[in-house]
């Protein structure tokens, strides 16, 4: 069992929701990555998704490019994303998934890709461009490196497909709460409750719900129909409007606890 | 000149796109789930278009009247006897309704659009004449249209972007990475994401996801069919050569399907050698690229080491991008088409020569085949037929090329 399923665990057996947040490594800049991620899991955050920045982020908003672009002009790459995560499991053990394009993997080797970021502590990964049905081999090698594979359902997804995207997630299914791109918007999806339903039908895996949430009562909405939140571009714009203060960890802490406080206040039904 | 099969778009040359919209190693269907369902959407309403002789009688009714098909083959003489060596035929898609191929892929995704019931479509454009021939067909069918362009290539191509705006379509400018036709491909897919439930993506070239390389293709291959037709009227028999410039690669699919079969037909695509071969400065796939997956299919990708997609540089913006057509990818690693390329200057130098010489001002994509065929002509018996596909107009290049041509006054 890898550290995001051991986590998924032991959040169901508390009956708590589950927050996931997400960031562009390399972004602002690579001194960064350690205190960010130290300070998510200060925060209580449960899993983060580490994104290895692409040139060409077709599935982002405005946001997470220019932070992608950004991070690609401070020289990160994928094998010094792994390098840096490494280095972070020296102080910590926060379930790591890696977010990314499928570029960068199939050009390195899917397999080898996989094998050394298995080896130096990511739990999983999810390629935003990579549908089942192109995802035979890249399931096969997760699966031998004991990573969770997860792929994203999205509002407009078949039942039909809905029950294969399922078969192939392993750690949750990442419900994509509207169509488009990342980014916040200021309102949610009201019919969420049904979509998720939806999916439950067919997985007992958690199913969390990502794509436009950026505030506190966005999440306590989502946690009480789902099992759990993810948050990505605000979390990027805090850091691109706030990194440069000296004291900036403190209000980031604080505004990614005030996000987490709002989705584990949900409680798992009896 | 005959009138066109009834199966014009069931009959298939090779068996290819498989069933996974793979062209051997190449192709595929890389997205974003969001997108993967308006994929297959497209496929099935294509699917059954294809079978449909209503929606082929319209299609081919369209190209005559409105696109002005059949478009002339032309016996370039004073070209041929500066030469001096094989005899050469220009396929004239610059005298195409809108000024090159690509309305005929444009029209046909435009009419799909209406058989989906969508009201709205979208369009990358890099040289503009395929946001133009998107407009123009969304003018005429009374659909919504949105062309996304990269800021340096809206400066590149001034007069395209006020001839969309005049046929009714908005023009949003893209100032992300490079600013060119990948950069307005990403924002076009995002756009898709987001409206797909009203809205048809008309990508441009044989590239993309599945089944984007197959529609236009089969929209295009009325070029080679037309010229088989029209050589063997012309000089009573096939040629030896066709050439043809590849950016994505739809009109050099277009002209090279219909003789796939014929093993003694040599093919080459050219690609642009910018200034140089060396990396962001050219946008020669071949020479300089390796196996990669860029906007939904696999195929050569110019990138670094990484798997980040490398910027490219062609004077001609039609013919700089990063990636290649896979079908293009399979002709290339199965032999039957060889591919080369032609630099700025030596496009430059074609350009003036053809102008010169036969009063036809090519565009600067077609003037990457002329270029090769300049070289190759001279060493070819005078029996041999060269058939170049002369892809557009040059008219919205005047400016641009006016930078770097001195003339005499």
């Amino acid at each position: 069992m890898n550290r995001i399923e051991e986590r998924l665990k032991t959040l169901k057996q508390n009956k708590e929701k589950a927050f996931v947040a997400y960031i562009t490594a390399g972004y602002p800049s690579p001194d960064y990555f350690e205190p960010i991620m130290l300070a998510l899991d200060k925060a209580g955050v449960d899993i983060v998704e580490v994104g290895i920045p692409f040139s060409d982020p077709v599935g982002d908003g405005p946001v997470i490019q220019d932070a992608s672009y950004h991070a690609l002009l401070n020289g990160t790459t994928p094998a010094k994303v792994l390098e840096w995560v490494a280095n972070l499991r020296k102080k910590t053990n926060i379930p790591i998934l890696l977010f990314t394009y499928f570029n960068p993997i199939l050009v390195q080797g899917i397999s080898s890709f996989l094998q050394k970021s298995a080896q130096i502590g990511v739990d999983g990964i999810l390629c935003v461009d990579l549908p089942i049905e192109e995802a035979d081999n890249y399931k096969t090698e997760a699966e031998k490196n004991h990573l969770s594979t997860v792929f994203l359902v999205a509002p407009n997804s078949s039942e039909e497909r809905i029950q294969h995207i399922v078969q192939k997630c392993s750690g949750f299914v990442y419900y994509v709460s509207r169509l488009g791109v990342t980014g916040e918007k200021d309102t949610i999806a009201a019919d969420l409750s049904t979509s998720v339903e939806r999916i439950k039908k067919y997985t007992d895996l958690p199913v969390m719900v990502g794509f436009g949430i950026s505030k506190p009562e966005h999440a306590s909405f989502v946690a009480s129909v789902s099992d759990g939140v993810i948050v990505g571009s605000a979390f990027v714009r805090y850091l691109k409007e706030h990194a440069k203060n000296p004291q900036w960890e403190d209000g980031f802490v604080r505004y990614v606890k005030s996000l987490v406080d709002a989705t584990k206040k949900e409680k798992q039904p009896e | 000149m005959k009138t066109l099969s009834e199966n014009l778009f069931t009959e298939q040359k090779t068996p290819y796109p498989d069933g996974k919209g793979r062209y051997g190693d190449f192709g595929g269907r890389f997205v974003p789930e969001t997108l993967f369902v308006a994929l297959e959407e497209l496929e099935q309403v294509f699917r059954s278009a294809r079978e449909d002789k209503e929606f082929q009688k319209t299609f081919q009714s369209y190209a005559r009247d409105y696109i002005g098909r059949p478009t002339p083959l032309y016996f370039a003489q004073r070209l041929t006897e500066y030469l001096g060596g094989a005899q050469i035929y220009f396929k004239r898609e610059d005298l195409a309704h809108t000024g090159a191929h690509k309305i005929n892929n444009a029209l046909g995704q435009c009419l799909l659009t209406k058989r989906m019931g969508k009201t709205r479509v979208i369009a990358e454009t890099g040289a503009g004449q395929h946001g133009v021939a998107t407009a123009s067909a969304a003018a005429l069918l009374g659909l919504e249209c949105c062309i996304y362009m990269g800021t340096e290539d809206m400066e590149r191509q001034r007069l395209n972007v006020f001839r969309m705006r005049l046929l009714g379509a908005q023009v949003v400018g893209v100032d992300a990475g490079s600013k060119t036709l990948k950069d307005a491909i990403n924002e076009a897919l995002r756009d898709w994401s987001l409206n797909v439930k009203n809205t048809h993506y008309v990508l441009g070239t044989v590239h993309g996801p599945h089944p984007f390389p197959w529609i236009c293709r089969e929209f295009q291959k009325i070029i080679g069919i037309e010229a088989r037709q029209q050589i063997l009227e012309h000089a009573g028999k096939l040629p030896n050569l066709l050439v043809a410039c590849v950016g994505g690669g739809s009109n050099s699919i277009g002209l090279f399907y219909e003789f796939l079969n014929d093993k003694d037909i040599e093919m080459v695509g050219v690609e642009a050698g910018g200034k140089a071969i060396a990396p962001g400065m050219h946008a020669a796939r071949f020479a300089g690229g390796s196996f990669g997956m860029l906007h939904g299919a696999q195929s050569y990708v110019l990138q670094d080491e990484f798997g980040q997609i490398g910027t490219t540089h062609s004077i001609s913006a039609g013919l700089d991008y990063a990636s290649v057509g896979p079908e293009h990818a399979w002709l290339y690693s199965s032999g039957r088409v060889k591919y080369t390329y032609a630099m700025d200057d030596e496009a430059l130098n074609a350009f003036q020569l053809c102008a010169r010489l036969e009063g036809i001002i090519p565009a600067l994509e077609s003037s990457h085949a002329i270029a090769y065929v300049l070289k190759e002509a001279p060493r070819r018996p005078q029996d041999h037929i060269i058939l170049v596909n002369l892809s557009g107009r040059g008219d919205k290049d005047v400016e641009h090329a006016s930078k770097f041509i001195k003339l005499d006054t």
